[in-house]
């Protein structure tokens, strides 16, 4: 058990000069740099027009739409990591379970492909 | 209270100091890798590229460094100041997180963890926050547009490189990145490593990587004639530098991913005299840089997707054909109980 | 105080913090990523707990895949703030209601909880042992075999998602023209191309 924190701290302290180095390099230009904004500088770029209005704006529901079917994808290669690495020794009957959990969604994935919900438009 | 430093804080400096000496390599790899891919691109137009800054502009990368340094950089007035500077921090820690498990010589890793293949998935699984933390957060059209763009992009490939991992991991039985690399140590050498036996898995890696890093032919985040420079369009000085560097990392991740899970690591082409006095860690510099100029190769000759190809391309080619081959190499090992026990 | 108390200590905190964030913050999208901040310090308790691949798969699915699909939601919303403000008194009863009797629910939930009397006999050590096999091999062994009904149901579980976010989601555009690769790729200069002769002066 202890063992394991040990395996995981140099990735924390790895992790943490890592993030020295990113903010350095992000706080250097605000030190160092010339500085002098004015509002024409600092409004957003839109090819010289004035934005006509707020950026954050409504989108398709397509994107909301593929997100929903990469979690369940997501999901289902989640569930494939222990697998892979054990499948050896489970034998004939975790591979056949595998491959009925494998067929079930294979069934939505055609159901997916045969709505239309795999195209854009 | 001296026991206490040696036990405690002693361990802890030598790991700052290899992280330093890891970092500090990667970012000048980096510094040439951002040269070569200019030079590569430029051969194949048939122009010189860099070549002033030092003997063949060897220097290009460090000038640009400083220059990013010294520019000004600008928050725009609509921006959500908090987040609009975190998404570049954020997008190259993330980035160069990736390196603290990867082995880069026999036992020469940061961290060596039973789930290095997964750590990794984990993290390249978050890249997408810093774009759409960056293209939220600049309040600016094409930046939005953009990261909506480039998170649907990259969610669709990861999934297909999921199942690319599952297959080697199949032949494997570890999700430990350097028993990755001993598993594919052998005595015919090169033909050991599993780009053969697993080369429809290579190629389809080596594509999603290309997606899912937003390299062209599928940079159609940053498609300069549609979205103008994407999600970093409100970017300048060193924000911009840390998305570069970021994206930049990630390939290297990426490059180095194809090389432990198809190209055997550091292992020598041949176990033979000559190859084996090269030391494991040039080998896998070696292997990294071919697969980076497979890349640059790609940005130089391919033209750019369409995006409704592109998502076709994820989830009607290389979804189906990625989980085929999960059930035929299962099947196959099984069959001839070849499958690690 | 060991380092592993003081990482407990360090994630528990920011753990709570971020999760009062979530609900405290004014910005919707702020708020989310608070809630991916709360999901990875979560991660860090699952590695201090041993569960090194439980961790990673929380940072996978969750932070990876759902936190992804609530960016998108709360982007998509387009909230206006003012005008959500300004209804804010009209349903405060109301609000208030859902909240009184969601406490009262949960003060006799716990106060009618009890610790089952004999709960350390229960406690079983895992079956492969933890020094023989790792926790993602120790989780293979028997997620497949032992536990294989759970399993298929969460493969059913995932179909009805699937379905379900298709029924709910998928709007077909009218008039839209597709790429059809295949019939691009079958055509021939036969089937394309006509040559005429075209007299001077006509036209066709």
């Amino acid at each position: 058990m202890t063992a394991l924190i040990v395996d995981y701290l140099p990735i924390v302290v790895f992790l943490g000069v890592a993030a020295f180095i990113g903010l350095a390099l992000l706080i250097s230009p605000f030190v160092v740099a010339y500085s002098s904004p004015d509002p024409e500088k600092l409004s957003a770029y839109e090819c010289g027009f004035n934005a006509f209005d707020d950026a954050r704006m409504k989108f398709d529901v397509r994107f909301y739409l593929v997100a929903i079917l990469f979690i369940i994808f997501d999901l289902e290669v989640a569930f494939l990591f222990p697998w892979a690495i054990t499948f050896g020794k489970l034998g004939w009957f975790g591979f056949w379970s595998m491959m009925v959990f494998l067929g079930v969604l294979t069934v939505g994935y055609i159901y997916e492909w045969r709505k239309g919900a795999l195209e854009w438009d | 209270m001296i026991d206490f430093f040696w036990t405690q804080i002693f361990p802890i400096l030598i790991i700052v100091g290899q992280s330093l000496l890891l970092l500090s390599a990667l970012l000048i790899f980096i510094a040439y890798i951002l040269l070569a891919d200019r030079k590569i691109w430029a051969a194949v137009q048939m122009r010189r590229g860099p070549n002033v800054v030092g003997p063949f502009g060897l220097f290009q990368s460090f000038a640009d460094l400083l220059k990013f340094v010294l520019k000004e950089p600008i928050i725009p007035s609509g921006a959500n100041k908090g987040v609009f500077l975190l998404a570049p921090l954020v997008s190259c820690i993330l980035a160069l997180a990736a390196w603290a498990v990867i082995p880069v010589h026999p036992g020469w890793s940061i961290a060596d963890i039973n789930v290095g293949v997964l750590y990794i998935f984990a993290i390249s699984s978050l890249g997408v926050y810093g774009i759409i933390m960056g293209g939220w957060a600049s309040n600016s059209k094409y930046p939005f547009l953009s990261a909506l763009r480039s998170a649907a992009q990259m969610v669709s490939y990861e999934v297909s490189i999921g199942f690319v991992i599952i297959t080697v991991l199949m032949c494997v039985g570890s999700l430990n990145l350097t028993k990755i690399v001993e598993a594919q140590d052998g005595p015919l050498g090169m033909f050991q490593w599993y780009w053969l036996p697993l080369f429809p898995m290579f190629v389809i890696f080596y594509i999603s990587a290309l997606a899912e890093t937003n390299r062209p032919p599928f940079d159609l985040v940053e498609a300069e004639s549609e979205l103008v420079a994407g999600f970093m369009v409100e970017y300048s000085s060193t924000p911009y530098l840390l998305f570069m560097l970021g994206e930049y990392v990630a390939i290297v991740t990426m490059c180095a991913m194809a090389t432990i899970l198809f190209l055997g690591g550091w292992l020598p082409p041949f176990a033979v005299a000559p190859f084996t006095w090269v030391p494991g860690v040039v080998w896998f510099v070696l292997k990294v840089s071919f697969m980076f100029f497979l890349f640059a190769m790609a940005k130089a000759i391919v033209p750019r997707y369409r995006y409704d190809q592109l998502m076709r391309l994820g989830w009607k080619v290389f979804l189906p054909i990625t989980l085929f081959m999960v059930v035929v190499v299962a099947t196959v090992l099984q069959v001839t109980g070849w499958a690690p026990k | 105080m060991s380092i592993v108390g003081l990482f407990f200590y360090l994630f528990a905190f920011v753990l709570l913090a971020s999760a009062f964030m979530v609900i405290a913050a004014r910005n919707p999208v702020h708020s989310v990523l608070f809630l991916i901040l709360a999901f990875v310090n979560a991660a860090g308790l699952f590695l201090i707990l041993g569960a090194e691949f439980l961790a990673m798969i929380l940072v996978v699915v969750y932070v990876g895949a759902v936190a992804v699909l609530f960016l998108f939601v709360v982007m998509m919303l387009d909230v206006d703030f003012a005008e959500l403000r300004q209804g804010f008194m009209q349903y405060l009863p109301v609000g208030a209601m859902v909240g009184l009797i969601f406490l009262v629910e949960l003060l006799l939930v716990v106060g009618a909880w009890v610790t089952a009397p004999n709960i350390n006999a229960a406690i079983k050590a895992p079956i492969p042992p933890l020094s023989q096999a790792t926790n993602t091999e120790a989780i293979g062994l028997v997620l497949y075999t032992t536990y294989i009904h759970y399993f298929q149901l969460a493969g059913i579980v995932l179909l009805v998602a699937m379905i379900g976010a298709i029924v709910l989601t998928l709007r077909h555009k009218p008039n839209v023209k597709r790429q059809n690769i295949a019939a691009q790729i079958a055509r021939t200069p036969a089937d394309s191309v006509e040559v005429r002769k075209v007299k001077s002066g006509r036209g066709l």
